[in-house]
């Protein structure tokens, strides 16, 4: 079989995760896009070791144990991304990634002093921040 | 749909311009397992295009695990047959399942919901194309002639694949079970923050608590049984979960 | 002690004295006096000593250079020839005199401590001035009596005119300055050191370059200093100072300071007609136009001011005239007249409460009330006007025995026109100042009208002072014109026959016309009530005179001016009175002239800075800004867009790698 063919197609899948991780809303499909891009990688991984174990002597199958690991990394980390998800919701009451915008500059100051209003929203901000990450 | 078709012409032309290159297996004279791959690829891949497109947040979970399954046969296809049973345990079997948990907990909708998309869209299908591109480009140029011999003994085999990841990759396989570790802690640890602090008790950190007594098990299972065993460590951790 | 020692010593006692003042004045207030009057008698007694041993003999030089000062050396040095000593002599008195004098004119002012520290610096200063031989060590001196008068003039700060006056002087002043330092470093270049000796020789023996242009820039500080004609309007408005001040710094050694350096670089001078020329026509136009000015001035201390600035024309007259001898001879008589004239308002404006002459003409018996002031200013006045015996008919006789000399021809340091201009204008001035000093004696003591208010008796400092003044006011002038050669260039300082009986002849026919023109507007003075006085007349003298000077322009519409019809000046002086009152308009030419421009400039400056170079600043500002905001609106909090930006840039550089790699 030609390499290309995984290769590609294991291209694909990458930008198509890339495409759901940069473009989905809801946290939870970001992180299947993200599941995808992992995907990718692994059958990267697979395909190359393959290759390797046929064209090399002796081959330490590094290709697949990664895989291996990869799975397992990504489980953990779909585990500790839900927690992180479904602790957002419960605090903020939506898992929209483009709506937890806490590291953004209050609204825009336009004085060289900050004036009282803006200064009552930016500590509005850092109480919701505050209590975001509480 | 502008991204499949563009795919699809990345495709082509990488077709159509490496037939002349590849000299002792051209392309135009696919092998049964090309065509297998083939299509088996093309399912994956319009799969995770659904999947990442559609406005149905609970069919994109589904379309997930086509694609996820897809994956699965090309493993088995390229003779990594380990690998695939533990894709199809780990990731269709848990983590599509954690996913769906993770869609209802946070109460998602049900049907379609016309703000799956940000608004960064544009820009989004913009880097994807041109990093797709890319990609492609360069992998097809560099590998438009490597052949992968698929004859002989399967190189993934299950019995391969425990020698050498208990010969050759004890300690990293020893240090990763440390690092589910420190994910169980985590996840704990924050579902049993929001519970102390919130008056209703979320679902999630009962899960957890919930699994909490299986832990120990699950992680001296791998280092007391033989080598069939540790694969399923992973899975019964996020099973667990 | 060497004589060198002592001379040294004269200079620094003083300036110790000053430090010490300024030290102590506030912590110790009872050793104030004491700092102040012993460190100037000291210093008086040793320049009698340095004067003693000098002798007039071979002037006495000794230099020491501290550090290597680049191509042209400066060295502390001693130059002590007749001139010095006899100069620092009368510096000495004066000083002694007004510090004497201050301790009661000032006795309840708060700032007496620093006063008499800054009269003890100035006093230093004037006397290094006298005796250093070297230019730059000369100009150290020079410029810190200016900076003396300038504080003192401003002593009565409180006053808008004291402030006006102390920046005025010390403006005027420093204008002239600056051509005169550029025309000590021509005289240095072309001499190669800054030794008075070493440039006398060179000029002697004909190097100096470029003789008319150095004497000319030198003329600038001059006429600064000495209150010469342009430069001289800044003296008048200096009476805002209190009156020891006027004594000492405007009319006895400061404004001569002037006079004794070009005494002492007359060779230089000399060396160029041009320049002889044009310091007699500064000294013939000082003369005349002050001695008109005197004549309309209603503040006793600004008629005193325009007598000195013409006295002052009297000495750069004989300068002009090559003779430095009748210079300084004139300068030692009108030092120690004019300090008595000044002392002696000062007590008269103590005891009638006013600085008007023309509030005075309407008060009687005030001479009673101050007989020692009476008494010495009546003999300070007559040799102010020149009447024989008195100190000035000595003095200024040998100046136009001098001018006469040059006249006629016979001599070659000076051309004969300068010394035509000098005699003619001289005796105009005579007439002139025999004028103004008849009518200030008349308007002062001769009054008519309510009686003087009585304050009980003057103070002893400020009356013994009086009569120790008055002593060489009245007798040395005989005495000293025949010993004076010995000491100065050894030529002849007696009066000569011809000018004599003119100068006295013109003098006495102004005396006569002032006092006909009295008795004629008598009459009026009585009917045109007119004047105030000193609201606290229990105050010290100080107060009393502050509050003068403070209520003048109220009263009367100007510092100089008062619509007094009885005034024999006015009648005198016909239409002419109006503009001499306000000394000739030249104010007000100054002020269209450079204060205008400048003013002018500095608004523009303004508002080239203020609209123009302030745009650029906060354009300068705004882009950065202006960024900034955009920069900002980037920075939305949403994570995707972040990722996305770094995920596009990761692929473009990828591709760039990949092209670099591939060689495209």
């Amino acid at each position: 079989m030609h390499l290309a063919y995984p290769a590609v197609l294991s291209a694909l899948l990458f930008c198509t995760g890339l495409y759901g991780v940069l473009a989905r809303r809801n946290a939870i499909l970001v992180l299947m896009s993200v599941e995808l891009m992992l995907n990718a990688v692994n059958l990267n991984l697979v395909a190359f070791d393959v290759w390797l174990s046929r064209a090399a002597e002796e081959t330490l199958h590094s290709g697949q144990a990664l895989t291996l690991f990869t799975i397992t990394i990504a489980a953990a980390e779909i585990g500790i991304g839900l927690a992180i998800v479904l602790a957002v919701h419960r605090n903020r009451g939506t898992s929209d990634i483009d709506k937890l915008r806490d590291t953004a500059e209050g609204p825009e100051p336009e004085g060289p002093e900050p004036d009282g209003p803006d200064h009552d929203a930016l500590t509005a901000g850092q109480a919701e921040k505050a209590e975001a990450t509480a | 749909m502008s991204l499949a078709a563009a795919a699809a012409t990345a495709h082509a032309t990488t077709t159509i311009t490496t037939t002349t290159a590849a000299e002792a297996h051209g392309f135009l004279s696919p092998t049964g397992v090309e065509i297998a791959f083939l299509l088996v690829g093309l399912v994956t891949f319009g799969a995770a295009l659904i999947t990442v497109t559609t406005r149905q947040l609970v069919h994109a979970a589904l379309w997930l695990v086509v694609a996820l399954g897809g994956l699965a046969v090309e493993y088995l296809l390229l003779t990594a047959e380990f690998i695939a049973w533990v894709q199809v345990l780990i990731y269709v079997g848990s983590v599509v399942v954690l996913l769906l948990f993770g869609l209802m907990l946070t109460k998602a909708p049900i049907g379609r919901s016309p703000d799956a998309d940000s608004g960064n869209r544009w820009v989004a299908l913009t880097v994807a194309v041109v990093a797709a591109a890319t990609l492609v480009w360069v992998v097809v140029d560099a590998f438009r002639t490597t052949w992968i011999d698929l004859d002989g003994p399967a190189a993934g085999s299950t019995r391969a694949t425990g020698e050498s990841l208990f010969q050759n990759w004890v300690l990293p396989f020893e240090a990763l079970s440390v690092l589910l570790l420190a994910a169980l802690v985590g996840a704990i640890v924050l579902s049993r923050k929001a519970k102390a602090e919130s008056s209703s008790p979320p679902v999630n950190s009962r899960a957890a608590t919930g699994s909490s007594p299986s832990v120990p098990d699950s992680r001296n299972h791998p280092i007391e049984g033989n080598g069939r065993g540790e694969g399923t460590s992973p899975a019964e951790q996020e099973g667990a979960r | 002690m060497t004589t060198t020692t002592l001379a040294v010593l004269v200079p620094l006692l003083p300036f110790l004295g000053a430090a010490a003042g300024l030290l102590l004045g506030r912590t110790a207030p009872g050793f104030v006096r004491p700092l102040a009057v012993l460190p100037t008698l000291a210093a008086l007694v040793l320049a009698v000593v340095v004067a003693v041993r000098q002798g007039g003999d071979q002037a006495i030089n000794s230099a020491t250079e501290l550090t290597p000062t680049g191509s042209v050396p400066i060295e502390l040095a001693l130059h002590i020839d007749g001139f010095a000593a006899l100069v620092a002599v009368l510096v000495g008195v004066v000083a002694t005199c007004v510090q004497i004098y201050s301790t009661g004119y000032l006795r309840e002012d708060p700032r007496y401590p620093s006063y008499a520290a800054l009269v003890s610096l100035f006093t230093s200063a004037m006397l290094l001035v006298v005796y250093s031989g070297d230019l730059m060590v000369l100009l150290v001196g020079w410029e810190i009596m200016g900076i003396c008068s300038y504080f003192l003039v401003g002593h009565y700060w409180e006053t808008p005119e004291a402030r006006a006056a102390s920046i005025k002087a010390f403006l005027v002043t420093k204008l002239g300055d600056v051509p005169f330092l550029i025309g000590l470093f021509a005289l240095a270049t072309d001499a190669g050191s800054f030794r008075i000796t070493t440039i006398l020789d060179t000029v002697a023996d004909g190097g100096l370059d470029n003789p008319t242009l150095v004497a000319l820039l030198l003329l600038a500080g001059v006429a600064g200093k000495s209150a010469q004609f342009p430069l001289h309007t800044w003296l008048p408005d200096a009476m805002a100072g209190p009156t020891p001040v006027s004594a000492l710094i405007h009319a006895a050694t400061m404004v001569a300071a002037g006079v004794y350096f070009v005494a002492r670089l007359l060779p230089v001078f000399e060396a160029s007609q041009a320049a002889m020329i044009v310091l007699a026509a500064m000294a013939a136009v000082t003369m005349i136009g002050s001695g008109l000015a005197a004549l309309a001035q209603d503040d006793i201390k600004r008629v005193l001011a325009y007598s000195t600035i013409g006295q002052l024309g009297y000495m750069t007259g004989a300068l002009a005239v090559a003779d430095r001898g009748a210079a300084v001879f004139h300068l030692l008589s009108h030092g120690a007249f004019k300090a008595l004239l000044f002392l002696a308002a000062g007590v008269i404006i103590h005891a009638s409460g006013t600085n008007s002459l023309a509030a005075m003409s309407r008060m009687s018996h005030l001479r009673d009330r101050v007989p020692d002031a009476f008494w010495t200013m009546t003999v300070a006045l007559l040799a102010l006007a020149a009447i024989p015996p008195f100190s000035g008919f000595f003095s200024k006789e040998s100046v136009l025995g001098a001018a006469e000399h040059v006249a006629t021809g016979h001599t070659e340091h000076a051309p004969g026109a300068s010394g035509w201009l000098v005699l003619v204008s001289g005796l105009v001035t005579a007439l002139l100042t025999a004028a103004y000093a008849m009518r200030l004696w008349l308007l002062a003591f001769r009054g008519r009208g309510a009686e003087a208010p009585d304050h009980g008796r003057q103070p002893l400092t400020m009356t013994v002072v009086l009569w120790v003044l008055a002593v060489p006011s009245l007798a040395v002038g005989a005495f000293a014109y025949r010993v004076l050669p010995d000491w100065f260039d050894g030529r002849d300082l007696t009066p000569t026959l011809t000018t004599s009986v003119l100068g006295t002849g013109v003098a006495l026919v102004g005396g006569i016309v002032t006092y006909a023109a009295w008795r004629h507007t008598t009459a009026i003075a009585a009917r045109v009530p007119l004047g105030a006085v000193a609201a606290h007349p229990e105050g010290d003298a100080g107060l009393v005179e502050a509050e003068a000077i403070a209520s003048h322009a109220p009263v009367y519409g100007g510092v100089a001016y008062a619509p007094d019809p009885a005034d024999p000046g006015r009648m005198l002086l016909g239409p002419l009175h109006r503009h001499a009152a306000v000394g000739f308009h030249l104010d007000a030419v100054y002020r269209a002239l450079f204060v205008r421009p400048v003013q002018g400039g500095a608004s523009l400056v303004r508002f080239l800075d203020r609209e123009v170079v302030d745009t650029y600043v906060r354009g300068a500002g705004a882009l950065p800004r202006w960024l900034g905001i955009a920069v900002r609106r980037a920075q939305t909090g949403n994570v995707q867009t972040y990722v996305s930006a770094l995920l596009a840039g990761t692929v473009v550089l990828a591709v760039a790698a990949v092209l670099v790699a591939t060689g495209a």
